[in-house]
């Protein structure tokens, strides 16, 4: 074992010792961002922690909370002639409340897997068919959705639109810490959205509430830095914001919040498990309107069938662990996934059922 | 997904970079950061670069990630 690889080790585990000699008891926190989820499952970061921290899957994951009467107006879309759906990979096989998109795609729908929206203005200028481009994802992607967009209206593109299911964080962990059945000492605030919104952006959240907020990275070390932040704010009585994750500055990066004013004003919008969150979208301005997907092609977003074995939005709200939810592994597996938690590699569902242990 | 793979800028046209890690080079579009430049190791999350980085912390990240092969 190398040097490195040494000393990062022994900083976890000396971490994780921390932790569990300062915790006075178990310290319930939560995480939003499905990597978080994933990584926490992968490491074995639970049984490092035995009985002195538990932790939660929070609405971290995109494709998670984007309830099944979204992915049906997307489906609808999809049936559209002459229309190219344009997605990240993930929403591909998450079920609506008959069909997913690789179903729509078997049946001759044009479903194309792009790595960056930009990509979707560029298959725009090369096909003669109407792209819409599915907007999925909290501060982090909604930016270069934004980009995308300015770029469309520069050139004029009559053939891109995009059906905007974006979501932001902070009304969400309001009505987080508002949910009745889950209490949260602490939360693990999400590295890469916090790059684009800063460190400041929860300050007036946890004067308010008095609940901790540490930004994580994404290492198990990194992690457990401001796991040991968290619990040792918790003895000593304090709520206040901390960041350890060296990348993210207080006021976030200003050229990605200027492109998501630009283009983007707040909404309400509904979250799977949740329900509708005041605030928590994201629409198109009206100079963008002419980009709405869903009014170009007259779909409406209807209330959705999910699954009544699914237990995706007790999952996505913390109150309840995946291993805990009945069809978990029987009815519900990575290859044949009752809900979107089973389905994401970012979900906490797949998550547990891959690397087992932790919920 | 999250990737924090620190992604080195090798070459910049306009708002498009081209960005490699381990010798596997792609795309990033360079927008939504200030003052890119050849050299500058960056996180690249759907395609655009978010953030720079520290180049000596994301060259240790680097190493770690390339000793428990994660890339």
């Amino acid at each position: 074992m190398s040097e490195l690889r040494a000393r990062i080790i022994a900083e976890a585990r000396e971490l994780a010792e921390q932790v569990c000699l300062i915790a006075d008891r178990p310290a319930t926190l939560m995480e939003v961002c499905g990597t978080h989820a994933h990584q926490f499952a992968r490491y074995g970061l639970a049984q490092m922690l035995p009985e002195c921290v538990e932790l939660l899957s929070g609405p971290g994951c995109p494709v998670c909370v984007t309830p099944a009467g979204e992915i049906d107006a997307a489906l609808r879309l999809a049936r559209v002639p002459g229309v190219t759906i344009a997605t990240f990979g993930d929403m591909v096989r998450v079920p609506g409340s008959d069909s997913t998109l690789a179903e729509q795609r078997a049946r001759g729908a044009d479903v194309r897997v792009l790595f960056s929206p930009y990509e979707a203005v560029e298959l725009a200028e090369e096909l003669d068919r109407q792209v819409v481009l599915l907007g999925v994802g909290f501060e982090t992607t909604a930016p270069g959705v934004a980009v995308a967009l300015i770029e469309a209206r520069r050139r004029g593109l009559g053939n891109f639109t995009v059906f905007c299911t974006h979501k932001r964080l902070m009304p969400a962990l309001e009505a987080l810490i508002a949910a009745p059945d889950v209490a949260i000492d602490g939360l693990l605030a999400p590295g890469h959205v916090s790059t684009v919104i800063g460190w400041g952006a929860y300050t007036d959240f946890v004067a308010r509430h008095r609940v901790p907020c540490v930004v994580a990275g994404f290492e198990p070390h990194e992690m457990l830095r401001a796991i040991l932040a968290l619990v040792r704010q918790l003895a000593e009585g304090r709520a206040e914001v901390g960041n350890e994750y060296p990348p993210v500055t207080e006021e976030g990066n200003p050229k990605a919040l200027a492109a998501l004013e630009e283009v983007f004003e707040p909404c309400d919008s509904e979250w799977r498990g949740l329900g509708v969150i005041p605030d928590s979208g994201m629409a198109l301005r009206a100079e963008y309107a002419g980009f709405d997907a869903l009014a170009r092609f007259g779909v409406t977003v209807e209330p959705g069938r999910e699954d009544r074995r699914c237990h995706c939005g007790e999952v996505l709200r913390g109150a309840m662990r995946p291993p805990d939810c009945p069809a978990f592994g029987h009815a519900c597996t990575p290859a044949h996934p009752l809900g979107p938690c089973m389905v994401s590699s970012e979900g906490a569902c797949a998550a547990s059922y891959k690397y087992g242990g932790a919920g | 997904m999250c990737v924090a793979i620190p992604s080195k800028i090798v070459a910049i046209e306009g708002d498009t970079a081209t960005v490699e890690v381990t010798g596997s080079r792609s795309t990033a579009r360079v927008d939504l950061i200030e003052g890119a430049q050849v050299g500058d190791y960056v996180l690249v999350h759907a395609g655009f670069a978010i953030t720079k980085l520290d180049p000596d912390e994301a060259r240790e990240t680097l190493a770690l990630m390339s000793e428990v092969g994660l890339i």
